[in-house]
């Protein structure tokens, strides 16, 4: 298998008593597209600074095709970087720009010259060589600068939120483009961002950043659907978060008591052995496996709830609503609405979700416990 | 980083401490208030003191009330002939206020052009030249531009959303201007209003041009020449001098703090087109403020051409031999006075440019330390730092210099070095900041080395706004008297100011002082007219993503 082409081990980073990075341990393997995921202020550009060098690590060491790089300037790295704001120079020409790490390599006239063409042509930035930075558009600025990364032939590229500063249409273009040119290159990935559909369709693996710590690592789909606890649940993609108390237990079947005395069917992929009878569970339930159908119809199951509707927006695609349901507010997400009825606020509706589209997520037995008192309080 | 602290320490705060310890010990170097205590008991002292203060106060006054209409016009309105303006309005500056303070009393004066016309006309004069009167009218003509253009910066930094929403909040008119320009405006007319005031009262030249003695510097500066190295009095008056700079400092402090505000700009203000009778009424304004603070100028270049000129409204006789005389019988206070500036400009360039670099790109310990040592300058009066340091280097063998660093030429340039750091320490900041730090991590992520960065990425970015620095140091040193005065070492070794000094103490020698005044307006002008040209168009505006 593939050496890991970056590896932290054990990385911390603080200012002053405050650690903005702590205990982080990952392997990046060779030509993975691998995403820092995470709010703003979480670590994960901190991390990224921390790999290119930028930042010296307080604790724990950083390597590259297992060496050990903590004392290693980043002009000898070789670890090519695209910044969020791009960092062009402004005092330079597109050619000049590009051409800056080959003539720091001390390249031939002849190289540099065909290299940087080659580097334009697969960006598609042939004709603007002697254009300086600000005369080209947001996307054609990020464009040249990942040319200017990608020229030096760099053994791991770090993106941070090079798709921020695009508007949207564009960001979505860009996105597979930069996809197209990493398989192409089979280029190693460091990609950090804070939006979760961004990391979703990119990544081959994704790390959750939450408050300096690794919260979660895999593949997108485990992210997503088995999120590692509740943070995740509700940072990636949104999620209804109930607890409940496991009143039954058949294989991966779970019942678990809700408020309100509901009873939940949970049909489970896996089940780790941890829970137990009587224990203070955490479900999430996404908002587009969420049903509403009108209250007069009937329908089999445990795994329905009367409500009221408490908003609704359209938004083309899909509807969204809030519903008030089981002394909370429940979000849900109706798809393709052309051939529906869209309720609104105030109708009363009822609530269904299927036994396999919801998730156990593992959380604190405090918390659930709490979350389960408030819930009862509030009846 | 130790040995750039090592020549701020040796040649800003240990002079300065040297003054403060000879005022504060006494014979036997105990420590001692006593000095002090006599200077409050002589009524000539209390005088000075009051003058100096109250003079500055009026200096500022009068400066705002012409500086400020100006300023808002020149930010806010577009019209013709408004870059004349403003090169117009920068035109006082480039005149070393005890020349215009002798073109003044050509104009102004008892016997001058306009008493004359007055007395012809009506049989009366009017005493504009009359002791403190003349002083601050020499010195609000000459220092006004400081508060115009730090309010204009102010004024042409403020985010246009800024005002905008205050419009659409229903706020608009002269309201919109009290409630949200103004405060916005603030810190650029404090800091100017401040720069004027530690100017004014550190303004040695114009006093002992108009002769009026009673204020601080020049007793400062009589008590050591005429009394010797050794009066204490005089180290208690520029002690004095530097307690009122710094009191000013700190009253000011409060809102300059705010100017951080201002500088998170996205959007300039829209600039009004002025026409019709709106436009007619701006200009005459304008060219009214404008006339008269061009008078000293008109006054010094009718003079550099006169060979008689006594008690008439006009010269008599023209002659050109005041030029010949300072270009080829004495060209030595020219040619050192290009010497010394751009020694001084270039040194200061340097550090400047070093210490901003330290302040801003690095962590290193003492680099506050340095940077207050570094903006001393502004609140230290030359008298005061030139007192420091005969006190300091007298006697003391300099390597290099073949005798004490006094009687040498290299303590001129290091005292305008010394005076003009902040300047170019704060420019250098300035356009460091423009330059984001990611541009150089860029640049080491591509394998470039700190040096190289810097070499190729950060030194381009920054030159325009260090070549700017230089310039206003070059020019401001131009026309320092206070320091130079006290420090040269013998006449030939003088530079231009030092020059027009000696050639005004006599009668005879005025056409040819004020040729080397005009000189001296040549070479600032040049020199200001370079800085615009590089900040020119905003050339920062260039270098920004």
């Amino acid at each position: 298998m593939n050496a890991a082409a970056v590896r932290l081990d054990r990385i911390g980073k603080r200012y002053g008593a405050q650690w903005v990075v702590r205990d982080v341990n990952l392997s990046i393997r060779a030509g993975e597209f691998f995403t820092f995921l995470g709010p703003s202020g979480c670590g994960k550009t901190t991390l990224l600074r921390m790999i290119a060098g930028f930042i010296a690590p307080d604790e724990g060491l950083v390597y590259l095709d297992n060496q050990a790089v903590n004392q290693v300037p980043p002009w000898q790295r070789n670890i090519g970087m695209v910044f969020q704001n791009y960092a062009l120079w402004p005092h330079m020409t597109v050619f000049e720009n590009v051409a800056f790490g080959l003539r720091e390599r001390k390249l031939s006239r002849h190289e540099i010259d065909s290299r940087v063409g080659k580097a334009l042509e697969q960006v598609s930035l042939k004709g603007t060589e002697y254009r300086r930075p600000s005369q080209l558009s947001g996307g054609q600025q990020q464009r040249a600068a990942l040319a200017r990364t990608l020229v030096i032939q760099p053994r791991v590229l770090l993106l941070d939120e090079p798709l921020s500063n695009l508007d949207a249409k564009l960001r979505v273009e860009m996105r597979l483009e930069l996809l197209k040119l990493q398989r192409h290159v089979g280029l190693t990935t460091i990609y950090v961002t804070h939006d979760q559909e961004e990391a979703l369709a990119m990544s081959t693996r994704i790390a959750v950043i939450d408050r300096g710590q690794m919260v979660q690592e895999g593949q997108p789909r485990e992210i997503y659907e088995q999120p590692a606890n509740e943070f995740v649940a509700d940072f990636v993609g949104q999620a209804n978060l109930l607890s409940g108390k496991v009143r039954a237990m058949v294989e991966n079947n779970l019942t678990v008591e809700l408020a309100h005395g509901l009873k939940a069917e949970v049909s489970l992929q896996t089940l780790d052995g941890s829970t137990r009878l009587g224990d203070i569970v955490l479900i999430g339930i996404r908002p587009e496996a969420v049903r509403l159908i009108d209250p007069s119809t009937a329908s089999p199951g445990l795994n329905r709830v009367e409500g009221t509707i408490l908003a609704s927006a359209y938004e083309g695609a899909c509807v969204e609503y809030e519903i008030a349901a089981l002394g909370k507010t429940i979000k849900a997400r109706v798809t393709n609405p052309k051939t529906k009825r869209v309720f609104k606020p105030g109708e009363k509706i009822a609530v269904t979700f299927a036994a396999e589209n919801v998730t156990l997520i593992p959380a604190k037995l405090d918390e659930a416990k709490s979350r389960l008192e408030e819930g009862t309080a509030e009846q | 980083m130790a040995f750039l602290l090592a020549i701020l320490i040796a040649f800003i705060l240990y002079p300065v401490l040297r003054v403060l310890w000879v005022s504060l010990s006494d014979d036997e170097g105990r420590l001692t208030l006593i000095h002090f205590v006599n200077f409050f008991r002589r009524p000539l002292f209390r005088e000075a003191l009051w003058n100096t203060l109250w003079s500055g106060l009026l200096v500022v006054l009068f400066s705002a009330a012409m500086a400020l209409p100006l300023a808002y016009v020149l930010a806010r309105y577009e019209f013709r002939g408004k870059l004349l303006l403003q090169t117009a309005a920068t035109l006082p500056l480039v005149i070393p206020p005890f020349v215009g303070a002798v073109a003044m009393q050509l104009i102004l004066g008892r016997s001058g052009m306009v008493n004359q016309l007055l007395t012809n006309g009506f049989g009366i004069t009017i005493p504009f030249m009359e002791g403190l009167t003349g002083v601050v009218l020499v010195q609000t003509l000459h220092f006004f531009p400081f508060i115009l253009l730090n309010t204009m910066v102010s004024l042409s930094n403020i985010d246009s959303s800024l005002e905008e929403m205050a419009q659409n909040l229903g706020c608009h008119g002269f309201r919109l201007f009290r409630r949200v320009t103004l405060p916005l405006m603030l810190p650029g007319f404090v800091a100017g209003s401040l720069l004027t005031f530690i100017r004014a009262i550190d303004d040695l030249g114009t006093p002992l041009m108009l002769n009026y003695k009673n204020l601080l510097a020049p007793q400062a500066y009589l008590r050591i020449t005429t009394i010797g190295m050794d009066d204490v009095d005089g180290y208690v008056v520029c002690v004095v001098l530097v307690i009122l700079s710094l009191l000013a400092l700190l009253a000011a402090r409060k809102y300059l703090s705010l100017a951080e505000y201002a500088t998170v700009q996205r959007a300039a203000p829209p600039m009004r087109r002025l026409q019709g009778k709106q436009l007619m009424l701006v200009w005459s304004v304008i060219v009214l403020t404008l006339g008269i603070s061009l008078l000293p100028h008109i006054g010094i270049l009718l003079l550099s051409f006169t060979k008689v000129w006594s008690f008439t409204v006009l010269p008599t006789t023209y002659t050109a031999s005041n030029y010949a005389e300072i270009l080829f019988r004495a060209p030595h206070f020219v040619i050192n006075t290009l010497r010394y500036m751009m020694l001084a400009a270039g040194l200061d360039i340097v550090l400047g440019a070093a210490i901003a670099y330290l302040l801003l790109r690095t962590h290193v310990v003492g680099r506050n330390l340095l940077d207050a040592i570094a903006t001393m300058p502004l609140a230290i009066p030359g008298v005061v730092l030139a007192v420091g340091y005969l006190r300091v280097f007298h006697g003391w063998d300099f390597p290099g210099a073949g005798g004490p660093l006094t009687s040498s030429w290299f303590i001129l340039v290091i005292a305008y070095t010394m005076r003009r750091l902040p300047y170019t320490v704060r420019t250098s900041y300035a356009a460091l900041q423009q330059v984001h730090v990611s541009l150089e991590e860029a640049a080491q992520n591509l394998g470039a080395n700190r040096l190289r960065t810097f070499m190729k990425i950060t030194l381009p970015m920054i030159a325009g706004g260090l070549v700017a620095g230089g310039l206003i140091a070059f020019v401001t040193s131009c026309v320092e008297l206070a320091s130079t005065i006290m420090l040269v070492p013998r006449i030939e070794l003088g530079p231009i100011s030092y020059g027009i000094y000696l050639y005004m103490q006599s009668p005879l020698g005025r056409g040819a002082g004020a040729a080397l005044g005009v000189v001296a307006i040549l070479l600032v002008s040049c020199g200001t007219y370079l800085t615009h040209r590089v900040f020119g168009g905003r050339a920062g505006n260039a270098f920004r993503i």
